[in-house]
């Protein structure tokens, strides 16, 4: 069934998508290994990181293309559920320090040393396996997401409220993470990790071994949102997008609709977060600031909203544009730029670089309809 | 209420499609319907009319579960409360609404907007691995003929006209398969000829149907030629054909000033 389910969704445009990201997945790490560093055609490993770092952005921009361009839920608090990934994948990298800390406590992180702590708090069990970590990374966003979503969309939150309330949800646990006695390292967060699955994460293997991860989530997510996208239930979702009372009124529950891609989205912001933080060496509070959620709704109204390649495209845009420009002299006119970037987007560009770009392939007078009738027929008679 | 007047009610109910006794609602102390009781029987086309805030509005509301009534029974097919279900529990009941303002998918295509509305299972993880089949394509096939869009199917519903929408929203609700058709205003900001049309497309349906048509247009509710309950302030004020109606004198003072 789900392997029918994403075969269905695999038309010549996802495939070469996929490949894209795959084919970078591969090229990049493997011009980093095999190529001696004097050769033109080396991959230096800062750049792999880098790179790695904004694979995981597109993810989350993706995440956020998911809810907001195909079912109308524009959320200001996806961050939060990078973060809690995050938060999950570092607490597994804390235990594989053991004893080589500081301290050398082989038992406790650092920080729990520091606070004079004498034992594991009871939330970090189970974290010295990955497996456990792994499924934390999916379990704890997708709860959040879920208990959130079910108050929010029974009680008909919607528009710019919901859009508050995100925010207000990721500002509330940036103000808990902060705080030392929760026992997530305070303001400092985690970091220092040794390594991953036993290699050393600092290794250019491991980097590259990351790297690849991070461009078989994308594609995997980006595989998963054509496949929910193209079924009955992705034009619920646009349905409800377009006239949400239209859509009860012939039956559908739209607040379980939202709640499922609400909660597929978190997780997949939360693989997001839980590739981001080996890469980047440190998870911190600082990843729950409401402009970071902010940033990514501005990656994705950059590439194109509703368009699921379009987030992936403008998250490496505008990172790229980041790194360029915050690496220079106009470093503090930065945030400046993202603004305008947004106002200007907004105001000429509202379909964004590949909405625009897809709405121009439109128009040009190839006809298709009629293979888009016959289309359902033959799935139809396929599936009897 | 108490089970004795339960029981009262629902016998009343029994043989009716739909049942509403003493309804009333009001928001923030404006009372919009007050102790309003109408039966629609199975198979019955019915005409509402009344004038600006006579409550057409909030009584499609109560029926089909976006508002609560303050009190009052509200009864469907003989025992169902609507009451105490939601919208969407009340549309998979055979309970099909039109609004005012046309309201279609804009961003699908017409057969995308029908396929949508077809009967079947509204459950998230049935639609998400949900296969269209023969029958559902032949049905789909069968509703554009039946609102003339056949030629249109691939059209973005955004693109129709407003006479082209007002049938969408139509084919959306047959495809539905409901006992009862709310329809409001359906010929409002029509042309005269997609205003004849749609008396004959509606009179097709309550062939097999029962209909409610809120309507302010006489014309066109003479066309229908069905019975007319006329609401004010909440209440019904008069009801029968539209000549016993019109000649009604509490009906004229409403209508034509005091």
């Amino acid at each position: 069934m789900v392997t029918a389910f994403l075969l269905r969704a695999l038309d010549r445009r996802t495939a070469i998508v996929l490949i894209a990201i795959l084919g970078v997945g591969i090229l990049l790490p493997v011009l980093n290994l095999t190529m001696d560093p004097s050769s033109p055609f080396h991959v230096p490993t800062y750049v792999l990181t880098l790179l790695g770092k904004y694979l995981t952005y597109a993810l989350l921009a993706l995440a956020v293309d998911l809810v907001w361009g195909f079912c109308g839920i524009l959320s200001l608090g996806h961050a939060a559920f990078f973060a809690l990934g995050g938060y999950a994948m570092g607490m597994y990298l804390m235990r594989q320090i053991g004893d080589r800390g500081t301290y050398g406590n082989p038992l406790l992180p650092d920080f729990m040393v520091f606070l004079n702590w004498k034992e594991l708090p009871w939330f970090w069990t189970g974290f010295d396996h990955f497996w456990f970590a792994a499924i934390m990374v999916l379990l704890v966003p997708g709860l959040l997401a879920f208990v959130f979503g079910w108050f929010a969309f029974r009680s008909r939150v919607t528009g710019v409220y919901l859009s508050i309330i995100t925010q207000a949800m990721t500002y509330a646990l940036l103000l808990a993470f902060f705080r030392n006695d929760m026992g997530f390292g305070g303001n400092n967060g985690l970091t220092d990790f040794k390594d991953i699955l036993g290699f050393d994460i600092q290794a250019d293997a491991t980097r590259g071994a990351l790297f690849f991860a991070s461009a078989l989530a994308l594609a995997a997510g980006f595989w998963i949102c054509r496949a929910v996208i193209a079924s009955k239930f992705g034009k619920v979702l646009v349905a409800v997008r377009d006239a949400e009372g239209r859509t009860r009124f012939i039956g559908y529950r739209v607040e379980g609709y939202k709640l499922v891609v609400w909660t597929l989205s978190a997780m997949m912001a939360g693989v997001a977060g839980a590739l981001y933080v080996p890469q980047i060496g440190i998870i911190n509070p600082g990843e729950f600031a409401p402009a970071n959620s902010i940033e990514a709704v501005i990656w994705v109204a950059v590439g194109g909203r509703g368009t699921l390649i379009g987030p992936i495209v403008g998250a490496l845009l505008v990172n790229f544009g980041k790194t360029w420009f915050t690496s220079g002299m106009l470093a503090e006119y930065w945030l400046f730029v993202l603004g305008g970037l947004f106002v200007l987007v907004t105001l000429f560009l509202p379909k964004g670089v590949v909405g625009t770009l897809l709405a121009r392939d439109r128009k040009k007078p190839v006809e298709k309809p009629i293979e888009d009738v016959v289309a359902p027929g033959a799935v139809g008679q396929a599936a009897e | 209420m108490n089970t004795a007047n339960a029981q009262i009610a629902n016998a009343k109910a029994k043989d009716s499609l739909l049942y509403l006794d003493g309804v009333s609602v009001s928001f923030d102390g404006f009372k919009a319907l007050r102790g309003l009781s109408l039966v629609i029987e199975p198979g019955e086309m019915r005409a509402i009319i009344g004038p600006n805030g006579a409550g057409k509005t909030t009584m499609m509301d109560v029926i089909t579960g976006k508002t609560k009534p303050d009190s009052g029974d509200v009864y469907f097919a003989g025992d169902t409360d609507l009451t105490r279900l939601d919208e969407a529990a009340i549309a998979s009941l055979g309970i099909g609404r039109k609004f005012q303002k046309p309201t279609v998918f804009e961003s699908h295509t017409v057969w995308d907007n029908i396929d949508l509305a077809l009967a079947g299972d509204r459950k998230p993880f049935a639609t998400l691995f949900h296969r269209t089949s023969k029958a559902e394509i032949a049905r789909v096939e069968e509703i554009l003929e039946t609102i003339r869009l056949s030629d249109k199917r691939d059209w973005l519903a955004a693109n129709l006209s407003h006479g082209q929408k007002q049938w969408l929203e139509i084919g959306m609700l047959l495809a539905q398969e409901p006992k009862l058709l709310l329809v409001d205003e359906p010929a409002a900001g029509m042309t005269d000829s997609e205003t004849a049309e749609t008396a004959i497309l509606l009179k097709e349906i309550a062939k097999t149907k029962s209909v409610v048509v809120v309507e302010h247009d006489m014309t066109f509710v003479r066309d229908l030629g069905v019975k007319v309950t006329v609401l004010h302030e909440g209440s019904v004020l008069s009801e029968g054909s539209l000549d016993v109606v019109s000649a009604d004198p509490k009906v004229i003072e409403v209508y034509l000033g005091r």
